[in-house]
């Protein structure tokens, strides 16, 4: 490559995988890395098989169960549901069909797509990740371009190991200054979808930068690069630095000894150049986020715990003035009530936003030594079995038990409804997942999203609550 | 894939933005290992009411647009997640086009690869567009894709744009697997250069 231009990060990724452009622009994309699971997988299989076609690259392919299953040990039995049960099996037999590697429900280091793939070094710096879920934008926090597809686009690969794709434009994001106390990288990230809007990111591939993220370890970066797509960019990333080569290092699928090296040496040239063009720069002020709180059914529905429910009077134009009025009249809120009055009857802390050792450690920091209000059910939901078994070494499962958290197995679970924990119609539920759509968490469910740190003050308070107001208490 | 060609057909009005893919169908319908039969679970969670009977306030289940054929929303239509699942439930239920703002980028993605054809036009052309779909059976659009307009019933046409390549696959209904298949050389030569550089990426 004769490039001399200052490239983006992302414009050095997306160069070293163009295989063909076409003359519109249109490149035939490399893909490194191919995650499945069992939603959005069966009917790219089934038409692999009609047409004949092969899995192109199993060794860059990997399989796991998350969505469909149950989180507690009715599990390991059969599944109940029928229609579940048949997509699981369905992907076990395609896999066996087409020698894909796949980790089995049965398996210690099954859980969450996107929190596995990191966590056994299959998701690497400068990687092309793709996978069929729109959370896939996690992976960017390696400093990857990694994004969710469609089930056509996962059969594109399956048969080639390509994509067709047309370079997104780049966006950046700066960070500046230190987080308050209280503050994670969920409330940066919601700070940012507040500012931007769901619209904010779209065409675009977003870097996050700036000092409140470099300090950032890889969880929080995750979390961060999780809910791009909710900013509606393609993917985000984080360029790979110090912090990520030493997160990699060791891990099961990472390369080894002189490989690592050599890996490293080509990450480290990865960053963008000094003055590489962005064609939209956005900055935010860490210093100045309060721990924020959704209240609509839109992420970008977001305000600091401190505030109320908004007015749809106080909106200029008619269309949102419906729109708001309509969120409000779902989530049976009241204008001018204020944010921390607003009483839960469930709290999830889990989802590929949130459900990494570090989260729980936070979480269960606020959890230790004070009990789950009267009337909650509060769930904790490791992200993977080795996230678990982590936890479990360090005592987290005693603290959360002790408090009068539920301690699951680990998946998706109440993150969308399509598993057996789900909200009822009319629940108000605290969740540290990723979207507060209409119905997402179980149909009639209201969804308030925030941090780990916030949903456990939740579960404590029996309504939204400041973090800030529990201080962890010793061990 | 079926090409599309040109479509004249009944235009559903949708006056909402950042429609998401939950709204478009609800995850507890992804349970299906096929691609066809999901019309009926298109919008379930606004289309019906508890008890299973149709909400007669939801534009799909109203005369004439029970017919549609063409959905007209604002901004931000499909954001959301990456299944594949809403474009089928729309194409079931026999949506061939829809015209918005802007898109969710999957779902935009997602709509090519089924023979839907997702339209960008702007906000103030969306709600004139709106107001011939409130017309009903009176006002079918026409969406011309090889002329690239959009003809409204007073007969005003609207160009829009779209991008070359998935114009070509679309109105030729061609499977774009079997075109990447075909450059297989490349892939097999960009294959053997990246294994020499970076092996640790190869099993
Ligand atoms: S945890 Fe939620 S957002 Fe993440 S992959 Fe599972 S369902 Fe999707």
């Amino acid at each position: 490559m004769t490039e001399t231009r200052p490239r983006t990060l992302f414009d050095k990724i997306w160069d070293a995988h163009v295989v063909e452009a076409l003359p519109d622009g249109t490149a035939i994309l490399y893909i490194d890395k191919h995650l499945t699971h069992e939603v959005t997988s069966p009917q790219a299989f089934e038409a692999l098989r009609a047409a004949g076609r092969k899995v192109r690259r199993p060794d860059a392919t990997i399989a796991v169960v998350d969505h469909n299953i149950a989180t507690d040990a009715s599990r390991y039995g059969t599944i109940e549901d029928p229609e579940s049960r048949q997509q699981v099996e369905t992907l076990e037999r395609n896999v066996a069909e087409f020698g894909v590697p796949y980790i089995p429900l049965t398996d210690a280091r099954q859980g969450i797509v996107h929190v596995i793939g990191p966590e056994l070094g299959l998701s690497l710096p400068g990687m092309t990740i793709v996978c069929g879920d729109s959370h896939t934008s996690t992976h960017g926090a390696l400093g990857a371009l990694a994004f969710g597809i469609g089930t056509s686009e996962v059969e594109h690969v399956l048969a080639t190991q390509t994509l067709l794709q047309k370079p997104a434009k780049n966006m950046r994001v700066t960070v500046d200054g230190t987080l308050p106390v209280g503050c994670t990288a969920k409330d940066i990230v919601l700070a940012i979808i507040g500012h931007i809007g769901t619209a904010g990111g779209n065409g675009h591939v977003i870097e996050y930068a700036g000092e409140a993220i470099r300090a950032l370890d890889m969880a929080g970066r995750m979390t961060v690069c999780n809910m791009s797509i909710e900013a509606g960019a393609r993917a985000g990333m984080v360029a790979p630095d110090q912090t990520t080569f030493d997160y990699v290092k060791g891990r099961p699928f990472a390369p080894k000894g002189e490989a690592f090296d050599s890996a490293v040496a080509w990450w480290s040239t990865l960053p963008s150049d000094p003055g590489a063009h962005f064609d939209r720069e956005v900055r935010l002020d860490a210093a100045q986020i309060i721990p924020q709180v959704t209240w609509g059914t839109s992420p970008e529905d977001v305000l600091p715990i401190t505030g109320v429910v908004p007015n749809p009077a106080d909106q200029a134009d008619e269309a949102k003035r419906a729109q708001v009025q309509r969120m409000l009249d779902y989530m049976g809120l009241t204008p001018g009530q204020r944010l921390q009055d607003l009483k839960v009857d469930v709290v999830f802390i889990g989802s590929c936003t949130n459900s990494r050792i570090e989260d729980l450690r936070v979480a269960a920091s606020i959890a230790r030594g004070r009990k789950v209000a009267d009337g909650v059910r509060a769930l904790v939901v490791p992200g993977s079995g080795l996230v678990k078994a982590q936890a479990e070494s360090e005592g987290l499962n005693r603290v959360f038990r002790d408090a009068g958290f539920e301690w699951r197995e680990a998946g998706c679970s109440m993150c969308l409804g399509m598993n057996p924990d789900k909200l009822k119609p009319g629940q108000r539920c605290a969740s540290t997942s990723n979207r507060n759509f209409e119905g997402r968490q179980g149909p009639g469910g209201r969804t308030h999203l925030l941090s780990p740190a916030m949903a456990a003050a939740a579960a404590l308070a029996g309504r939204l609550a400041d973090v800030r107001d529990f201080q962890p208490k010793g061990a | 894939m079926r090409a599309f060609t040109t479509l004249t057909g009944i235009a559903a009005p949708l006056p909402q933005a950042n429609v998401d893919t939950d709204k478009i169908i609800p995850a507890r319908f992804l349970k299906t290992i096929a691609r066809t039969g999901l019309g009926k679970n298109l919008f379930a969670n606004v289309r019906y009411r508890e008890d299973g009977s149709e909400n007669p306030d939801f534009i799909l289940n109203r005369e004439p647009y029970r017919q549609s054929e063409i959905l007209i929303a604002y901004e931000n239509f499909g954001c959301g997640s990456s299944r594949e699942h809403a474009p089928w439930a729309l194409l079931d239920f026999g949506i061939r086009c829809v015209i918005a703002p802007d898109f969710g980028d999957i779902f935009h993605n997602n709509s090519f690869k089924n023979g839907i054809l997702p339209i960008r036009l702007p906000r103030a052309i969306c709600e004139q567009l709106m107001e011939d779909a409130k017309l009903g059976a009176n006002a079918r659009l026409t969406v011309d894709l090889e002329r690239q307009v959009v003809v409204r019933p007073n007969g005003e046409e609207i160009p829009f744009e779209v991008d070359a390549f998935r114009k070509h696959l679309l109105l030729n209904g061609l499977d774009d697997i079997g075109q990447t298949m075909q450059r297989a050389p490349a892939i097999d030569g960009f294959e053997a250069k990246q294994r020499a550089a970076q092996p640790w990426l190869y099993a």
